[in-house]
């Protein structure tokens, strides 16, 4: 069995985020994840990548968005690349306060937060935005054997 | 995709299937309470129960129904939620906004009351 490695160009569209989190998810069950687990997993890359054609590509389809997806022990390692001018996610509004609660939007930084334990921007100049998303699997027995016959 | 909608006791329900996702059912979503509010409706149920997943974008599009409803003076609500859109709604506290039901009996008595 192959360690579960994705790395994923996409053009700019939306059609191309139910790829990315197909692909994902595949990943996962690899690794004996719940299916729960891995729809929450595959849900916050699907907030990130379409945050990244929308807000950080501009829905530029002749931009790229890079999707790489690692497992470091028993962590999952997730980081989305886009080709925008970055952004400061300090300022996106809450949208739990009473005031932002009805708004249509502004929710996808807020179920990436909750699915993932821990989501990182940084911004590289020239070069775009990179998430980086991470979150501990509880792996079965068998996954965790099989991935350490494959690292040694 | 177009929504089906059926029309019971004066309530108009909308039956939405598979993934209310950007791109792929939030708009339609959007089209079917619109065609909705337009020809007059003003009790609108959302049938969940066959929806397979749901992201911010459909969890905005809910929230934007409800809104639109709410204004024209009319009365939307949630039935039968799946666990990964009762998950969704959860974490983002809207189930403090929607009025959430469990069975279509129970939902249309509750536009009486």
């Amino acid at each position: 069995m192959q360690e579960p490695k994705v790395h994923l160009e996409i053009g700019s569209r939306l059609e191309n985020v139910e790829l990315v989190q197909i692909a994902v998810e595949a990943a996962l069950v690899q690794l004996d994840v719940c299916e729960e687990m891995s729809h929450r997993i595959g849900t916050a890359v699907r907030e990130a990548v379409a945050n990244a054609i929308q807000h950080g590509n501009g829905m530029d389809p002749d931009k790229q968005v890079e999707v790489d997806f690692k497992l470091d022990g028993n962590e999952v390692i997730i980081h989305v690349r886009d080709e925008g001018g970055g952004f400061d996610p300090g300022n996106i509004p809450d949208p739990l306060t009473p005031e932002n609660l009805l708004r249509p939007n502004g929710r996808g930084i807020l179920i990436m937060n909750q699915f993932m334990d821990e989501i990182d921007y940084s911004y590289v100049d020239n070069r775009g935005t990179q998430l980086t998303m991470r979150k501990r699997l509880a792996l079965s027995r068998d996954a965790s054997h099989r991935q350490e016959e494959e690292e040694e | 995709m177009k929504i089906p909608a059926r029309h019971t006791s004066g309530i108009t329900i909308l039956e939405p299937k598979g993934k209310i996702t950007i791109g792929v059912g939030d708009v339609a979503l959007r089209e079917a309470v619109h065609e909705a509010v337009d020809a007059g409706a003003t009790k609108i149920l959302i049938d969940l129960g066959e929806v397979s997943t749901i992201d911010s974008s459909g969890i905005g599009e809910l929230v934007a129904a409800y809104t639109t409803v709410t204004n024209r003076g009319g009365n939307l609500k949630l039935l039968n939620l799946p666990p990964k859109v009762q998950d969704i709604l959860q974490i983002t506290q809207l189930v403090t906004v929607f009025d959430v039901l469990d069975n279509e009996e129970d939902a249309i008595a509750s536009f009486e009351e």
